[in-house]
């Protein structure tokens, strides 16, 4: 039994501590302060809200463990999503079969592994830094879209992909399974694989990982490969939801994904963090935003909370270490 | 010991403490210690990590307050506490091994700065700066380009920069932490002329290092203290290298060489004319199993590049390495570690762990395929392997997944080498393997090499300190300026010979 208490402990880390308290926090707060929060209504929102922001997050998960940090992941989802509806276009348009789709799919997912690939070369074996090169992929990306769109909106999406953004399979969303597919490949990844292994390693210490013969070129391409692969797994689903896509679209996800991880315990430096605190992360910052808007607040006032909140999960990190601190010095 | 210190009249201390006691948490870490301190004298205060050396600095100035009853003497006043702020005002320096100095700023700004900080105007005057760390540096008897920025100097110059900030404070009693944890044997020797200066100018200097040579060498006196408790005062003439390891850790160490003739134990490693241009030139070598080849030299004779190369992180511009009957050309260190070559680095808190992650990360990192299973990791094979080596190799650990950096500096290197050892090395190259390691732990990880070395595996060991060469090598190779440049066998020759031969 205590075994078993232990694996679920050692399973769940003391990362989990802070985002579960914050989601015990928001549920208690909006359960009493907007009658209606506790509903389905709520969750359906919320299920379908997060997997955009949350798939996104997952893209910048991996580059932020070893150290770095992926800045064109909206702009990868817009070029993959892109890639898509040009593929289905090409082969009737509205009429497009589902072997359209599959082709599409495997080519965004392509695209934006390349863009990842690219990039990781680059901080590989440049050693710049990895804000600046992702930096320059993103306006590179985002030059190219807008030239290829002339800014404007590609529609004219085939009926069948509605469900990836809008059905359900037994009551639960199909993004929302597709995310959560996505988080457990990602944990598995980071508990069970090499890569995941030697991904926190780098993210600890890059040189050292080398001197342990640890090919950390290869780990970084991989790692930017797969952040710009899961880029374009969120663009699909952004495609099948506003039948239509445009480069631009969900931009503002860029920064939140940032402070996802940090508030999912991820060490922004790199070496540490895990994927269930930042999917529980996510679920609080979907239901502070959607028991806000219950309420009656603004989508912006809502953002300002997120901010808000992230400031004190800071501080309260801040007060729990020097109480740690004052503790072992008493010894 | 004052009758011992000078002819006749006892001189007045300096510094006197008396009943001094702290405890942290339960543990007592000062018991009834008392030290002293003579002016312009050089006093080596030794002992273990953990043996209360920094607690007895941190209550000489005033970082902490020591429990009542105690009685701190310093120059004409007594105290029952200092505080940092009268132990500065009253010429109490500390030179940390850190040295907490800006390698951004000039040297004058480094040297200075203390001198201009809070006075009105609030305005520098860079002259007067300038001025000042030039007085500084003149009375160490050096003379730096002060408007240079502090990164550009070696760190045995940035220590002398650190000397002079503490005379700018006018210094009667000054602390040295290790001062040359990480100089060279010249840097040492120049370092330690400093120091002299120091001390014939009348100012008092405590000095802390592991390295009992210069603490030999250096000092007049000598305070041993050991877990928390004075163990004695002891006047330098007399003492010997292994009279003070065993005051130290009281234990007597057995000093003998090891005796071993291996010439016909068929070779593991044979290298013949390695060279890369600028770093080593026309080296060669042979490493039979289970012997252990001592290579020493100083730093910069291209020891650590030679062994970088045979663990295929550098590529040999010329010359030929045959590992175990092959010949052998190593694309990067991955081809070395899966051809059975291990490099234990020198740098061990920046190369060799990677210290904030778990102590059992570290030991599978290079071995990490034989805790797969289907490819996937398991945490039941990783935890029974790193059992195993935490009990082959006697880590005292708290929880596997504790931070590296949490264990002791003997520790670690135990974890280092159970990492290395988990990838089945035929050659194990250890790179200075005890810097940072108590004295007393160095004897526990020679024992673990000599242990490795009967069970065949070839060993090279690199260390800058002869000693350890000669008592744990079954021949020692010197290298100067990349190049091998003598043999010895310990035993046919002394230590001192292959001292004086490296040093010269």
């Amino acid at each position: 039994m205590t075994v078993l208490i232990e694996r679920v402990r050692n399973a769940l880390g003391p990362e989990l501590a802070g985002p579960f308290a914050a989601f015990v926090a928001v549920m208690i707060v909006f359960g009493f302060a907007a009658p209606n929060f506790l509903s389905r209504a709520t969750f359906g929102s919320v299920a379908f809200q997060l997997p955009e922001l949350g798939l996104l997050t997952l893209a910048m998960l991996l580059p932020i463990l070893t150290g770095g940090l992926n800045l064109a992941i909206t702009f990868t989802a817009n070029m993959a999503g892109l890639t898509l509806a040009w593929v289905l276009q090409s082969q009737g348009g509205v009429d497009a079969g589902t072997g359209a789709f599959v082709l599409g799919s495997v080519l965004a997912i392509a695209v934006g592994a390349l863009s990842g690939l690219i990039m990781g070369l680059v901080i590989a074996y440049t050693k710049a830094h990895p804000i600046l090169v992702s930096l320059s992929m993103m306006i590179f990306l985002r030059g190219l879209g807008e030239f290829l769109t002339r800014g404007g909106d590609v529609s004219g999406i085939p009926g069948f992909l509605a469900p990836i953004g809008y059905g359900s399979i037994i009551g639960i969303p199909v993004p929302l399974l597709i995310f959560i597919a996505c988080v457990l490949i990602w944990h598995v990844l980071l508990t069970r694989m090499k890569l995941g292994f030697n991904t926190y390693m780098i993210g600890s210490n890059i040189e050292a990982t080398r001197y342990s013969g640890i090919n950390t070129r290869k780990v970084q391409v991989l790692v930017y490969t797969l952040s710009g692969a899961m880029c374009a797994v969120a663009g699909i689903i952004m495609l099948a939801r506003f039948n239509s896509v445009r480069v631009g679209h969900g931009e503002s996800y860029l920064l939140i994904t940032v402070l996802a991880c940090f508030l999912g315990g991820v060490n922004p430096f790199g070496g540490f963090g895990r994927v269930i605190p930042v999917f529980v992360a996510l679920v609080v910052l979907q239901l502070l935003s959607s028991g806000l808007n219950l309420m009656g607040a603004s989508q912006h006032l809502a953002t300002a909370v997120w901010g808000i909140l992230m400031i004190t999960v800071m501080i309260l990190r801040w007060l729990a270490g020097r109480l740690k601190f004052l503790n072992t010095n008493r010894g | 010991m004052a009758d011992q210190a000078l002819d006749g009249a006892a001189p007045r201390p300096l510094l006197s403490l008396r009943n001094v006691n702290m405890t942290f948490g339960g543990v007592k870490a000062l018991k009834n210690v008392s030290f002293e301190v003579l002016p312009g004298e050089v006093h080596c205060l030794a002992g273990e990590n953990g043996s209360g050396k920094s607690t007895l600095i941190k209550v000489i100035t005033g970082v902490y307050k020591p429990e009542a009853g105690a009685v701190i003497d310093y120059d004409g006043q007594s105290y029952s506490h200092m505080s940092p702020v009268t132990a500065q005002a009253s010429g109490i320096q500390v030179i940390w091994q850190d040295l907490a100095l800006f390698p951004e700023m000039t040297v004058a700004e480094n040297i200075a700065f203390q001198t201009v900080i809070g006075r009105w105007p609030r305005l520098v005057n860079y002259a007067e700066m300038r001025r000042v760390a030039i007085n500084a540096l003149q009375r160490l008897g050096v003379a730096f380009d002060v408007d240079l920025a502090l990164h550009h100097f070696p760190i045995a110059q940035r220590q002398i920069v650190a000397i002079a900030r503490a005379l700018v404070g006018e210094a009667k009693l000054v602390f040295m932490d290790e001062p040359t944890a990480s100089l060279t044997q010249s840097e040492t020797d120049y370092l330690l002329d400093i120091v002299r200066n120091l001390s014939a100018s009348g100012v008092a200097v405590v000095f802390v290092s592991h390295r009992l040579a210069e603490v030999l060498e250096i000092s007049s006196r000598v305070t041993v203290l050991r877990d928390g408790a004075l163990v004695g005062v002891y006047p330098t003439k007399g003492l010997t290298q292994s009279r003070i390891t065993e005051l130290m850790t009281g234990k007597t160490f057995d000093y003998s060489v090891l005796h071993r003739d291996l010439s016909r134990s068929p070779a593991m490693l044979e290298v013949e004319r390695l060279s890369r241009p600028g770093e080593f030139e026309d080296v060669s070598l042979t490493v039979r199993r289970g012997e252990t080849l001592g290579i020493t030299g100083l730093l910069g004779a291209g020891r650590t590049e030679l062994a970088l190369t045979l663990f295929g992180m550098r590529k040999p511009k010329s010359g030929s390495v045959v590992l175990d009957g092959k010949t052998v050309r190593f694309g990067s260190n991955r081809d070395a570690i899966a051809a059975g070559v291990a490099y234990l680095s020198e740098d061990r808190l920046s190369l060799g762990l990677i210290q904030p992650q778990a102590i059992a990360d570290n030991m599978v990192i290079a071995s990490l395929d034989k805790v797969l299973s289907g490819g996937f990791i398991s945490s039941d094979r990783k935890r029974s392997l790193v059992n195993r080596w935490i009990r082959d190799l006697g880590v005292r650990i708290g929880k596997q997944d504790d931070a590296i950096s949490t264990l002791s500096g003997g520790n670690q290197q135990r974890v280092a080498i159970a990492k290395w050892l988990a990838t089945d090395p035929k050659l194990l190259i250890l790179d200075a393997p005890t810097v940072g390691v108590d004295v007393g732990a160095r004897a526990g990880i020679f024992e673990i090499v000599s242990k490795l070395a009967d069970s065949g595996l070839a060993i090279i060991l690199i260390s800058d300190e002869v000693p350890e060469v000669y008592f744990n090598a079954d021949r020692v190779l010197q290298m100067a300026q990349g190049r091998i440049v003598g043999e010895f066998t310990p035993g046919a020759t002394t230590l001192q010979a292959i001292e004086e031969a490296v040093y010269a």
